[in-house]
């Protein structure tokens, strides 16, 4: 399945956003080569700001600006913009309620070969856990487009979670982006995948495999981790009764904790954690780094036979 | 008015903005009392005379923005806007009890005419920034001050700010330090100096302006300077932390401590209360 890079349909989508609001900047720390902010600043360099490598000046201009009435898009990657620089977003656009939009690349580890200090594993755990913020992850390429207007139209501060990798086009062309809603792609009975991020592909093929031995899995993508669509997860639990998550990120405080929490209130079922295992990784090629640290197909498939006898057990 | 009537009545609204702030911190027993006596005669300069604001349209997109970078300053921005008719006076005396509109630090979501929310230091120089390149950006003439803390100035980012700021010719961001020699933990020199510090900001080349922070005529001036000059001006401001009350000037101790009732009326007396 032919792909694209996540990043370059983000920098194609600031391009049209671009055109559409005039009132969209878009700031970047002398990464723009990278995160493709660049495609921005060449067509409307009087809204593009390189900062230089100065994430906590970059986040709080963009408070500024978004004070001002802009619609300031922050580019860097996304262990700067929630660590570094997660002060500034924090106390000068989380809790004012300003509206910047954080474009987070280089998500996960897809920024592979330079090794665990440019792995992001821990950001949407920071993000998530800052009263005002709505925090977005975003899976394929199509959907990459979608979110980046999707959170454009919304008022008020989103961390938006990309990535550097080639990611092939798994959702639907004309499948709806709703922030705050899950995407239900494949009914299933036995138990539920939820997925967030790059690993779809690898879950979706977790899904094909275990439907081979008679294991109907449901899959929900869920893009908006903050607010979560209780919804969508209450009735698969209680419709499926075992839940597994699947994310590039720790396993602690990311998706896979926002699914536990809402789960645990209103429909607790057994779950299991598919993602990184409480560990910094290393450098390698993207996929076979993803398999060695516990995100490959077989990885999925496991947890989800685990889940499923724990759930005989539980009935 | 006369240039000298205006700087009479300056001078008279600093003295009551310094009693309004010993007063609020002394019944809230809890606030920052000298970074605010010595930013007094600048702040009352800025939203007596030099700032565009409107109390009646707080959100003028026109208006000029004023950022207390050292947001633990906000007992004396608070008082300033009380004192121009943004919220009641009464109101002041509410400061940091649950409930009040008047957090420990600005919140721009809670107070009327706080432009931005601020406090953790560093970040408030670089907020400004972004509001400079906006109006610029939207052809706008409004001004963007910044107050400065001397140790805030330790902070990394303030440079990553003032090296930007140069960069993308904001000559519409006005940063003044309150240079009072004294942070939370002892002077200035001792804790992490920051000297030469005219040479610093000259060699981020700004142009600097050192004013006498308590000498109404060179701080009325210095701000006018600093709007009309067509580059980028850094204002620093010698001052005195706690100015204005004898036991407390230049002492570290009075940072972030409340006077107790003998020390609020001393301290009452000598800035030309205590008659109430």
């Amino acid at each position: 399945m032919k792909g694209k890079a996540l990043r370059d349909a983000f920098g194609e989508a600031l391009i049209e956003l671009g055109r559409e609001n005039e009132d969209v900047v878009v700031l970047d720390a002398d990464v723009s080569g990278s995160t493709r902010t660049k495609m921005f600043g060449d067509v409307y360099p009087d809204r593009f700001f390189n900062v230089g490598i100065a994430e906590a000046n970059m986040m709080n201009m963009a408070a500024g600006l978004a004070a001002c009435g802009k619609v300031p898009f922050v580019s860097t990657f996304s262990f700067l913009a929630c660590l570094r620089a997660g002060d500034q977003l924090r106390t000068s656009i989380a809790y004012p309620r300003l509206n910047v939009k954080v474009g987070a690349g280089y998500g996960g580890m897809s920024d592979s070969f330079d090794g665990p200090t440019h792995h992001s594993l821990c950001d949407i755990a920071v993000a998530r856990s800052m009263p005002n913020m709505t925090v977005v992850v975003v899976s394929d390429p199509n959907q990459t487009k979608k979110a980046v207007k999707a959170v454009a139209a919304y008022d008020g501060p989103v961390y938006l979670r990309l990535s550097r990798a080639e990611v092939p086009y798994v959702l639907p062309e004309d499948a709806p982006f709703v922030l705050g809603k899950g995407n239900l792609l494949r009914e299933g009975s036995d138990l539920t995948l939820v997925v967030t991020g790059v690993p779809l592909a690898r879950t979706m093929e977790a899904a094909d495999r275990l439907a081979k031995e008679g294991v109907q899995a449901r899959v929900i993508e869920m893009a908006t981790i903050k607010p979560i669509d209780r919804e969508i997860l209450v009735k698969a639990a209680q419709e499926t009764g075992a839940v597994v998550t699947v994310e590039e990120h720790n396993i602690m405080g990311g998706l896979g904790s926002a699914v536990a929490e809402a789960l645990v209130q209103e429909a607790p079922v057994p779950m299991e954690f598919v993602g990184i295992k409480d560990t910094f990784c290393e450098s390698g090629p993207y996929d076979a780094l993803l398999d060695r640290y516990g995100l490959s197909v077989d990885d999925i498939v496991s947890s989800a036979k685990a889940v499923l006898g724990r759930k005989s057990r539980v009935r | 008015m006369s240039s000298q009537d205006l700087i009479q009545e300056l001078k008279e609204r600093a003295g009551q903005l310094r009693r309004d702030v010993l007063e609020m911190v002394y019944r809230a027993q809890s606030g920052h009392l000298g970074g605010s006596l010595s930013a007094a005669d600048i702040v009352a300069a800025l939203y007596f005379h030099h700032m565009k604001i409107d109390p009646q349209n707080p959100q003028d997109p026109d208006r000029d923005r004023f950022i207390p970078s050292k947001g633990h300053a906000a007992p004396i921005l608070y008082a300033a806007l009380a004192a121009r008719g943004f919220f009641p006076r009464e109101d002041l005396w509410s400061l940091r009890q649950i409930g009040s509109h008047l957090q420990g630090h600005p919140d721009m979501r809670k107070t009327p005419g706080v432009d931005m929310t601020s406090g953790s230091l560093g970040q408030g120089f670089a907020t400004g920034l972004g509001m400079a390149m906006a109006g610029k950006l939207n052809g706008q003439d409004y001004q963007v001050y910044c107050l400065l803390g001397d140790g805030e100035l330790n902070e990394g980012e303030i440079w990553e700010t003032a090296m930007a700021a140069v960069h993308f010719k904001a000559h519409n961001l006005i940063p003044i330090v309150d240079f009072n020699k004294v942070q939370l933990d002892g002077p200035v020199s001792e804790i992490m100096p920051i000297e030469p510090l005219r040479a610093k900001w000259e060699a981020f080349n700004w142009h600097v302006l050192e004013i006498d922070g308590h000498d109404m005529n060179q701080v009325v001036e210095g701000l006018a300077e600093a709007r009309r000059l067509d580059r980028c001006v850094v204002i620093i401001a010698h001052t005195v932390k706690g100015k204005g009350v004898s036991f407390m000037e230049n002492r570290h101790q009075w940072h972030g401590q409340a006077p107790n009732e003998e020390q609020y009326r001393r301290a009452m007396e000598e800035l030309g209360g205590g008659q109430e």
